[in-house]
């Protein structure tokens, strides 16, 4: 009789139904396609816009599979890659500027498997060609401009306090914080308490005297300059995403790696030059006096006749697209601001957005603000930009600098280092804005310290002799095992087949992107999860000849086997598992592999083969077993 | 089917003067090899700039070294990619002046562009299939990781080992793990090979595979031990090595089986974690039959030392 418990049985069939349904999207191959969404200014997608586009490939004779409006964005579907080409460059001269053409692979997996989170693995760089940037960001760029804006204020607040001081100056060595020397040691125990009072990040501690003069040395706080380098990340993280999504690729790669990388990979893109021109590029802010309101009289003449004051410039606003005067003084630039964030103003009820300006902003903004209540003031958003044009009958992509106005409300009280702006339309109009004045520039500069450019047909290539590979070794292994131990071969056969399928559903399932180390780990995965079974049949053989019973050594052998078995893998997962915590992405998805491949074939291995085997042998009296 | 005759009683430990002598002769081999020769760090160590080329109709190595030193470019690696029409160049960027900055950073598409006009010279053909930039900062630090990786991976197996077995089994699979690691290394610098990142993850890969091998033979000398009543230790280790030598050998060609089909069809890309694996599964098995136990006896393994942990621990010793 059989002695596997029948809960087991429910555990192996429902595993195999999770592998198979999980495992399935994979074997969709998504199509290309070319996602079009509408730019912040440009009238939103709808049929008019799908049927442009129809009816510029059908006279340029492009064959386009299907074009479909899903939600805010439009699809169109090609038969393969270079009709893909050729459709995007005539949608792009078709639709213009006020659009984004991104390549795309569209998935073709059915709804009913997305429904259940089912999807297909991602694809690496270097099974699908791009490129790939590491860039290391310069931290010590944000401490010195942090250093140096505590700098600013101190010597403020010291003026303010009405302590004197003889200088207040950064230390050549950087981290080594803010000198403050004063005349007396009473000055010094005033200013201590003033500087640790007003600033809480910050660590004061007296210096060695020397004569008259009484040093203070002042600290940013550990906690506080990690706090900065990982903002500094995050922000620089947040204005990639943003100047990547302008460059037109669709689910771009943008991650941290390691304490201060980010890695970049932008599948499909071929011209890397394109994309770090991106990277590199420089949205700023400046804060500029108003001249007028938006769309006043004086405004739609000067854009009516192209007569601009000499000290002004014709904006726009974004948006509404109104023309607006604005004056060529600047009060305050983008690199000013130290912060801003979207909130609801406690009086009015609506959206508003505080803005925090360094010491120099602020001294500058009080000044303009104090002698201009009532006046308009306008934020102008300057912002590099890419658009198309057709030289020559083909389409080039050209840089350009883009000036807009975001903001122009009226001074309504002198202010200085914190400010706010209300009366704005929406909370979501409040965070774009915060978003806008804060997202423009990069926290610290990034330098590129790993670029490579991956084909697209070695892409290819590695993907047709990876997947040749696998089934190779797969097929190899399976007839191997078949031979050496017939029946029992071949359940480990099934279990080893079970093992490839739970395997990718698994990987599938957690988003591991698959590359060609990947493909190797899994390789090697098959290789080694038919140990396990070795192990066991060997075991069975062993109580076969020592002359126990058939169900008797297949009970024994499976019993004996498990310790070694376990210990085997644990010792094998203890080297997969490092592998894991090396930083760099191939290795890292080569351990991932491992890992998941060791689990899985513990489970396909001596559960799911125990469980057919059971079912084979169980209920049957046996005189020999086919081992 | 059987291969191997399952009564077999060969005296591996018989020989053990003899095997330890040449696994201390292949590891001093090792080292200095690696010592003098080195090993061949590829582009991801050593940074650099790596391009691929594809040429249409096939050409010589030698042919578009020339071309390349023609052009200026008198250090360039130039190697084949399996096939007649694939090269890939490895040189480091200073070779192409006008592409580095005052700042030291390095324009990789200027280096690709003046690379592709140079060989554009001898054949119109030549096409850049990929390129790649690594600063020598990055590649630095892949070695002290890879380092730490293989480090963390034997201590770990030794803690392991240690709880789960007894001190002289971890002392003897670390050493013997460590012998694999140099031997294999070793041959990759006798054949200078490259070595890059899947070269790394492959030999950290050895490490675990290596370690399967010896806990099976460890996990049967235990068994042997705990069962025997008259227990000479040679003897056991000796039965141990031959109870699992079918399986240790059958294993071993499985997974050689899978690697070849990697190495024939996986493409160059998979080349070098091939060749290191099967280059691993050989020393690997060939230690664990002939090395590994001779250490452990030497280290006088007992029945004694295998008792107590059931003693104590009852839960133990319910485990097959």
């Amino acid at each position: 009789m059989s002695d596997f418990p029948r809960w087991k049985y429910a555990l192996v069939a429902l595993m195999m139904l999770f592998g198979v349904i999980y495992a399935l999207p994979n074997a969709f191959v998504p199509v290309p396609a070319v996602q079009v969404t509408a730019n912040r200014d440009a009238p939103p997608i709808d049929q008019s816009l799908q049927q442009k586009v129809q009816a510029a490939l059908a006279s340029k004779k492009i064959a386009v599979s299907n074009v479909v409006v899903e939600g805010d964005h439009m699809l169109a579907t090609f038969t393969n890659s270079d009709v893909q080409k050729s459709g995007a460059d005539v949608i792009k001269a078709a639709l213009g500027d006020g659009y984004t053409v991104a390549f795309k692979l569209q998935s073709n997996v059915p709804g009913w498997l997305q429904a259940i989170g089912a999807r297909s693995m991602p694809l690496g760089l270097d099974l699908q060609g791009g490129v790939h940037f590491l860039m290391q960001v310069d931290q010590n760029d944000a401490i010195d401009k942090q250093e140096n804006s505590y700098a600013d204020d101190i010597r403020s607040l010291l003026r303010q306090k009405n302590i004197r001081y003889e200088s207040v100056t950064r230390n050549a060595v950087r981290d080594q914080g803010i000198a403050v020397i004063l005349r007396s040691a009473a000055d010094r125990s005033t200013a201590a308490d003033a500087i640790g009072n007003e600033y809480t990040d910050l660590n004061v501690g007296n210096g060695a005297n020397t004569g008259d003069r009484f040093v203070l040395n002042v600290v940013i706080k550990p906690e506080k300059l990690r706090d900065l380098s990982r903002s500094a990340i995050t922000q620089n993280l947040g204005t990639l995403r943003n100047r990547i999504n302008a460059l037109g690729v669709s689910e771009p790669l943008i991650q941290q790696q390691g304490e201060s990388r980010i890695v970049v990979e932008l599948a499909g893109v071929q011209d890397p030059a394109e994309a770090k021109k991106l990277i590199g590029a420089v949205a700023t802010l400046q804060y500029r006096p108003g001249i007028g309101q938006a769309g006043d009289p004086q405004a739609q003449e000067a854009a009516r006749t192209g007569n601009i004051p000499p000290d002004a410039n014709l904006y726009r606003m974004r948006g509404s697209n109104l023309p607006v005067l604005v004056s060529k003084q600047i009060i305050v630039t983008g690199n000013q601001l130290v912060d801003a964030s979207s909130g609801i103003d406690q009086q009015s009820g609506t959206p508003k957005v505080d803005v925090t300006l360094n010491a120099a902003g602020a001294r500058k903004m009080g000044d303009f603000t104090n002698a201009n209540v009532g006046k308009p003031m306008a934020v102008v958003y300057v912002e590099q930009v890419y658009e198309t044009k057709i030289v020559d009958g083909k389409p080039v992509r050209v840089a350009k600098v883009t000036e807009t106005v975001i903001n122009d409300a009226s001074i309504a009280s002198p202010f200085s280092k914190q400010f706010q702006t209300t009366g704005l339309g929406s909370a979501k109009e409040a965070s774009d804005l915060a978003l806008l004045l804060k997202g423009g520039a990069l926290a610290a500069p990034m330098d590129i310290v790993e670029e490579s450019v991956i084909g697209a047909s070695l892409g290819k290539d590695n993907i047709d002799k990876g997947f040749n590979a696998v089934l190779l070794g797969l097929a190899l292994v399976l007839l191997a095992a078949a031979i050496y131990y017939k029946l029992f071969g071949l359940v480990a056969d099934i279990a080893l087949f079970f093992n490839l399928v739970i395997l990718v559903a698994v990987m599938s399932l957690i988003g591991v992107t698959l590359t060609m180390p990947g493909v190797a780990g899994i390789v090697l995965t098959l290789g080694m999860a038919i140990d396990a079974n070795v192990l066991i049949c060997e075991r069975i053989r062993e109580e076969l000849r020592n002359g126990s019973t058939p169900h008797a050594s297949i009970r024994a052998g499976y019993e004996k086997a498990w310790s070694t078995i376990l210990d085997a893998n644990v010792t094998h997962l203890i080297a997969a598992l490092a592998l894991t915590t090396m930083g760099t992405g191939a290795i890292k998805g080569f351990g991932v592999t491992l890992m998941i491949g060791i689990l899985t074939s513990l489970f396909t291995s001596v559960t799911l083969t125990h469980a057919f085997t059971a079912l084979i042998h169980g209920h049957r009296k046996l005189k020999t077993l086919s081992v | 089917m059987e291969i191997f005759n399952h009564d077999s009683n060969i005296p591996f430990l018989g020989m053990r003067k003899f095997s330890i002598a040449i696994a201390l002769f292949l590891m001093v081999a090792s080292i200095g090899l690696i010592a003098t020769k080195g090993l061949n760090y590829a582009l991801d160590f050593t940074g650099g700039v790596s391009m691929v080329i594809d040429y249409d109709q096939s050409v010589e190595i030698a042919d578009v070294r020339a071309t390349l030193e023609k052009g200026g470019f008198d250090h360039a690696i130039v190697q084949s990619l399996g096939g007649t029409r694939e090269v890939a160049i490895r040189m480091q960027p200073k070779e192409d002046q006008k592409a580095v900055d005052a700042n030291g950073k390095v324009n990789l598409d200027l280096i690709s562009a003046d690379v592709l006009k140079t060989l554009h010279v001898a054949r119109a053909d030549a096409k850049l299939k990929s390129r790649e930039l690594v600063t020598a900062e990055v590649g630095a630090e892949l070695k002290s990781d890879g380092t730490v990786a293989a480090v963390f991976v034997i201590l770990g197996i030794m803690a392991y080992l240690w709880i789960r077995f007894e001190r002289r089994f971890a002392i003897a699979a670390v050493a013997t793990e460590i012998h694999d690691v140099l031997v294999t290394l070793g041959i990759l610098a006798l054949a200078q090979r490259e070595f890059d990142m899947t070269v790394l993850a492959s030999v950290l890969a050895v490490i675990g595979y290596s370690i399967n091998d010896k806990v099976v033979v460890f996990d049967r000398i235990r068994e042997l031990f705990r069962l025997a009543r008259k227990a000479e230790p040679e003897e056991i280790l000796n039965r141990s090595i031959n109870n699992t030598l079918s399986r240790t050998i059958i294993t071993s060609l499985f997974t050689a089986i899978t690697m070849g089909a990697l190495f024939f069809f996986g493409g160059t890309a998979v080349h070098g974690f091939a060749v290191t694996m099967l280059i691993g599964i050989v020393v690997g098995t060939l230690s664990s039959i002939f090395v590994a136990s001779p250490i452990l006896l030497w280290l006088g393994v007992s029945k004694k030392d295998l008792m107590p942990v059931t003693r104590e621990n009852p839960e133990l010793a319910r485990r097959p």
